[in-house]
């Protein structure tokens, strides 16, 4: 496929710019459920709106796109909403308070659904799309409606961020100063909700929620900083989304919802590994550093107290003996070398050790200075 | 009822019992959405099988399903351990990423391939009896029961055999790692169990819906009982009844049974949320009710014990300035004087009211307290 060619192809164009949109609203309003412990609110929420999209249709008849999602919006809401009543008025906690929610509120759903499909005036077709996601069928005038809402949802938390802020990292000091703690949480929870029906028909629902943990997730490993985190996800967000659906296109038989998230998730692995200061790689380099230095300074200071028992300092010792002086440790070999590297130690023989003027001062410092 | 009908709810009860009893200990380990993780991934473990053997018929997709239920569990601990995201989110990103493979590797398979995400995850019920297990010429019934049952024996063995370790591994696992029981081992074999009961369940309702009968019906005997035994009886109850309801609503309305049972489950949760003993919702407003009374009557009977025997006795006890003086509406100063005069704390004479003895009893102890 031609890489710039994409512009000019108004499917194609409509579609990647509405799963950027999706990517980017999530990404924004993933973060604040991600940084509150809330990651499968979004799962729930995404499955409880299914009885919201049959229930639309039931009552309606039509099968307009904006109808549908408020009812998905109001139902995903009513879902959220029952799964917090829920562990605050029983002793179940959030984990079973979201599954209830979610598998009740699904099966509900795909209980109109299958109803709804076998009524005879079978004017339903498509409507199962929203399980798994058809952004083909995106148009411009939806994409446009979703920029709406996202940007909507967006300049709200831009409006409220100092409070909103406040309220997901300390919610008990939110409410010593005076902040409407309940509301704000109930603001975020409605954004969220909106941030998560908007993609539902190009997604999917099952797959919607992948969007609102994975930009997230990988943008947090990047910065410590709130601001940062949410321009990053957002900016995570909508390239799966375009890239997904670009590449879906490129080829037949890719289904775009699931292209998305292997983008998105594909970022995530990248950024658990790669991220400084937090990524795997990096951490691991650095314990392996510091168990090095820590190692040879072991090392050193044996090899120092050996040399003091004996009047020759070119006493050699065997590699076995500093071996079973750090306990067995095994590495003790490497620091060695790594002494012998830094001139702090010299080899005698095949696996004789003894430590060097230079070594002997530097112990001597180390000593002095844990003492 | 036909003898299918029967067969359908027979497979509905094996499959909903068999998942209410691991998914007490779910519930009360706080891990009910790993279900949902274990649910979804599943549907990759299907297809890779599918892959390797290209048959839709092969136990090796069974095992390969269970398989995957269990390296999801594993997976996500993994990505969890690395404390760069907590375990909620390591949970939503692990098993979408299994699920999109999955979906995709459906997708590119040759067309023509019986192979439909939709049918794994909603599961069809109504076909089960048609696919009939017949062996020597002789007719067994639908293989469908055959699996569920198995299963549902398989899991009342495992929780009994193991029912202790199971307990103290829920509830402590210090102690349990102190008695010389491995956590690990008992929280892995129960993830078996649940990856097991997840793929019996998929021919009964779907691999989306397995958690509904995994967390639902526990959830609920959890609102109802304080007990482990009795909240995995309650919790299986409620899943054959889940099941038999589900059955017929489905029925009535012509939908999707698995549907119909999860709404079914969740109709019996909100009856226990509402009226279980006690902590029910309906109990609970109740007690608020009573004690809102209560309090007003030994407000009541404090006030006029002040002032009892006072220069201003007669004025503080006419009902006019009881009002102003307690702060109450006429409505509530009615309700209030009446109930307390019927719990004989209070007579009332001309507009006055006058302590009786145990009335003065009540407000000399609620003062003192």
């Amino acid at each position: 496929m031609d890489l710039l060619g994409w512009w000019s192809d108004y499917t194609l164009r409509t579609v990647a710019l509405g799963t950027a949109t999706i990517g980017a609203t999530a990404g924004v309003l993933g973060s604040f459920a991600v940084l509150r412990r809330q990651s499968l609110l979004g799962d729930t929420i995404s499955h409880a709106a299914l009885p919201g999209i049959a229930l639309a249709f039931l009552l309606t008849g039509t099968k307009a796109l904006p109808v549908l999602i408020a009812g998905a919006a109001v139902a995903g809401w009513l879902g959220a909403r029952a799964a917090g009543g829920l562990t605050s008025v029983t002793r179940l906690k959030s984990d079973a308070a979201l599954g209830v929610v979610l598998s009740v509120f699904f099966g509900f759903g795909l209980m109109l659904l299958t109803f709804i499909q076998r009524r005879p005036d079978a004017t339903q077709a498509g409507l199962d799309t929203f399980l798994f996601g058809q952004a083909a069928a995106l148009l411009q005038r939806d994409v446009v409606a979703m920029a709406a809402v996202g940007a909507a949802a967006v300049s709200l938390v831009a409006l409220f961020w100092k409070e909103i802020k406040v309220q997901t990292f300390d919610p008990g000091f939110a409410a010593s100063i005076g902040l409407p703690v309940a509301r704000l949480d109930l603001l975020v929870t409605t954004l969220l909700v909106a941030a998560i029906v908007i993609g539902l028909e190009s997604v999917g629902v099952v797959l919607m929620s992948a969007l609102v943990v994975a930009p997230a997730a990988a943008a947090r490993q990047w910065t410590d900083h709130l601001s940062g985190m949410v321009v990053l996800a957002a900016a995570f967000g909508a390239v799966s989304g375009a890239s997904g659906a670009l590449i879906s296109a490129s080829a037949r038989h890719l289904p775009t919802g699931p292209v998305v998230v292997l983008c998105a998730s594909l970022i995530v692995v990248v950024s658990l590994l790669a991220a400084p200061a937090r990524g795997v790689v990096i951490r691991r380099a650095r314990d392996r550093r510091a168990r090095r230095r820590f190692g040879t300074r072991a090392v050193l200071s044996d090899l120092y107290a050996l040399a003091r028992q004996h009047d020759d300092p070119e006493h050699a010792h065997a590699a076995a003996v500093l071996e079973a002086m750090s306990g067995g440790r095994s590495g003790v070999r490497g620091d060695l070398e790594e002494l012998e590297r830094r001139g702090m130690a010299r080899r005698a023989g095949d696996d004789g050790w003894f430590i060097t003027d230079a070594g002997r001062a530097r112990a001597e410092r180390e000593l002095e200075e844990t003492s | 009822m036909t003898a299918a009908q029967l067969e359908i709810q027979a497979i509905a009860v094996c499959a909903a019992v068999a998942c209410a009893v691991p998914g007490s200990f779910l519930v009360l380990r706080r891990m009910s959405l790993m279900s949902d993780a274990i649910a979804h991934s599943m549907l990759l473990g299907i297809v890779l099988a599918f892959y390797v053997v290209r048959s839709l018929q092969s136990p090796l997709l069974v095992v390969a399903a269970a398989l995957t239920g269990v390296a999801t569990v594993a997976l996500v601990e993994a990505v969890a351990k690395t404390q760069l995201v907590r375990e909620d989110a390591a949970i939503g990103l692990v098993f979408p990423l299994l699920f999109s493979v999955a979906v995709v590797l459906i997708a590119r398979l040759p067309s023509g391939v019986h192979l439909d995400a939709d049918v794994v995850l909603l599961g069809e019920l109504a076909f089960a009896p048609y696919e009939r297990w017949i062996a020597f010429g002789w007719d067994l019934g639908p293989k469908a029961l055959w699996v569920t049952g198995t299963i549902l024996v398989l899991n009342v063995a495992f929780v009994t055999a193991f029912f202790k370790e199971l307990e103290v591994t829920t509830f402590d696992p210090g102690l349990a790692a102190a008695l010389g029981m491995s956590p690990v081992v008992f929280h892995y074999g129960l993830m078996g169990v649940v990856s097991v009961s997840a793929v019996g369940a998929f021919d009964a309702v779907g691999a989306v819906l397995v958690i509904a009968l995994l967390i639902v019906p526990p959830s609920a005997a959890y609102l109802l009982t304080d007990r482990l035994q009795s909240m995995i009886l309650v919790a299986a109850a409620t899943g054959a009844l889940s099941a038999i309801a589900g059955f017929w609503l489905a029925h009535w309305l012509d939908a999707s049974i698995a549907g119909s049972m999860a709404s079914a489950a969740g109709i019996l949760f909100l009856l226990a949320l509402l009226f279980a003993p006690d902590r029910g919702l309906v109990a609970a407003a109740r007690r608020r009710a009573r004690r809102r009374w209560e309090f007003a009557h030994t407000m009541l009977a404090i006030h006029l014990f002040h002032h009892e025997g006072t220069p201003q006795a007669a004025r503080e006890s006419s009902m006019r300035h009881l009002g102003e003086s307690l702060r109450w509406n006429d409505d509530f100063r009615e309700r209030a004087v009446a109930g307390a005069a019927e719990r004989g704390l209070v007579t009332r004479h001309d507009g006055r009211l006058t302590l009786t003895d145990a009335g003065r009893d009540l407000a000399r102890r609620a003062v003192v307290r």
